[in-house]
């Protein structure tokens, strides 16, 4: 990347959360920038899946309250039931409006803000999943010169949502799980 | 789309000429949403799009209740609504008269919701909810206490997770598609207009519920509406946010301590 990473944003739906496991342990934990992760999820107030990634990686897990300030080397988790968007100042907010490929969270306004606000600076990566929500996100990330990874789909559970992408945005790599977390510790 | 520069010069223009102040709104939520309207509407321009809000107050009712967000369920979160039904409302209870405030109510899901809890208690008949918001439409909505029926099996659901013991569906009455909610659960309901940005304090209350609101507001603006909930509790009295919001970047945390684990803070001082 000729661009300095400021955040990575990490979306996900069926399928993607073996791949997150396999990636998180293997991090450093000197990261210089925020990791963002949005994953379709039920609605429930438990905390399994925050339990789940805390107990795979050494860096602070953290699922977003609002207007949570983006700190480098945290691992951020969109919450159950809200959209999470970036916003100028470098914080979150969290937005409770009607779903959006019949999600909530969804990807597209996560990376479609990120895109806004970190424009270059930010990289964006697109997982397993059943339908095409991050695709426009993608766009967005891509448009406004940052990068763009998907999760290579031969290797994906669900291949429809990194197809997708594929079909749809240009994306800068197509990467195997083991390449997807080389490049990141690479950055 | 509408970028930074363009949503500034609509807000600028709403305030002006009809005085509502979105300046201290969320930026990214409120472009999502004003880009939503501008596609659903089918703009041609942006020129166009602002033609219209200067022009048309009939689209300016319409452009409220767009741009503000009027998702809302009832019961939602059960778990808050347990602790509020078991730990909190059994204090207010020793009240001779209770007053509670819904900031923000939009449809009126949760001002039902509670109203069901305050009957079952027994303390409907000694309590007053006012129920507000900017936006009048929702207000009629609210009034009207009629709900989609499809959502019921829902609110049903949620009703049993708080620990509802009652028939969830005694509390309606199906027609058609909607479920009309039973009258006497609003007659202790006021609803108001009033706009937390730009509107005072009007009374003081044992109970605020503002629940997922000031997600939409940027951190200036909250710590306005929290002074101004600040101003309008008593002493003992209750602060009841979103499951996701906080009073920890406000100076009046010191004055609050928090109820367990839930959103729900105790004014101490």
């Amino acid at each position: 990347m000729k661009n300095n990473c400021n955040i990575i944003a990490i979306g996900g739906s069926a399928g993607s959360l073996e791949v997150l496991l396999k990636i998180l342990p293997n991090l450093k934990t000197t990261l210089k920038f925020a990791v963002v992760i949005v994953l379709h999820r039920k609605k429930t107030s438990d905390t399994t899946l925050l339990d789940l990634l805390n107990s795979r990686t050494d860096l602070p897990v953290r699922e977003v309250e609002d207007k949570d300030i983006i700190t480098a080397g945290t691992i951020f988790i969109a919450p159950p039931d809200y959209h999470l968007l970036a916003e100028s100042n470098n914080t979150f907010s969290l937005d409770y409006s009607e779903k959006i490929n019949y999600s909530r969270p969804s990807i597209d306004p996560t990376f479609e803000t990120i895109a806004d606000v970190y424009k270059k600076n930010a990289l964006a990566i697109l997982l397993s999943g059943a339908n095409a929500d991050g695709v426009n996100g993608l766009k967005a990330i891509k448009n406004n010169g940052g990068v763009v990874i998907v999760q290579n789909p031969e290797t994906a559970e669900v291949p429809y949502m990194p197809e997708q992408a594929i079909l749809n945005v240009d994306v800068n790599y197509v990467l195997n799980v083991d390449q997807i977390i080389e490049f990141i510790n690479g950055l | 789309m509408i970028d930074e520069e363009e949503l500034n010069i609509i807000v600028t223009d709403v305030f002006d000429l009809y005085g509502y102040d979105f300046n201290l709104y969320s930026k990214a939520s409120l472009k999502r949403r004003l880009n939503r309207l501008f596609i659903m509407d089918k703009f041609p321009s942006f020129a166009e799009f602002r033609h219209k809000i200067n022009s048309d107050p009939h689209y300016l009712n319409r452009f409220v209740e767009e741009i503000t967000v009027n998702v809302t369920e009832m019961f939602r979160d059960p778990s808050f609504y347990k602790v509020l039904k078991n730990e909190i409302l059994p204090s207010l209870g020793t009240h001779p008269f209770i007053r509670i405030w819904h900031a923000g109510c939009s449809t009126g899901e949760e001002v039902y919701s509670m109203a069901i809890l305050l009957k079952e208690a027994g303390l409907l008949q000694k309590s007053l909810i006012y129920a507000t918001d900017l936006n009048p439409s929702v207000l009629v909505k609210a009034r009207g206490g009629i709900f989609p029926l499809s959502q019921m099996q829902l609110y049903s659901e949620n009703y049993i997770a708080t620990g509802g013991a009652n028939d969830f569906s005694s509390y309606y009455t199906a027609n058609y598609d909607r479920a009309i909610f039973n009258a006497d659960l609003r007659e202790k309901m006021i609803f108001s207009t009033h706009n937390l940005v730009s509107d005072a304090s009007f009374n003081e209350f044992h109970l605020i519920l503002c629940r997922n609101v000031l997600i939409y507001f940027d951190q200036e603006l909250q710590e306005k509406v929290f002074k101004l909930f600040d101003s309008s509790l008593g002493k003992l009295a209750y602060l009841c946010l979103g499951s996701k919001e906080t009073i920890r970047f406000s100076k009046i945390e010191n004055n609050y301590v928090q109820h367990g684990k839930e959103k729900i803070w105790r004014k101490i001082k």
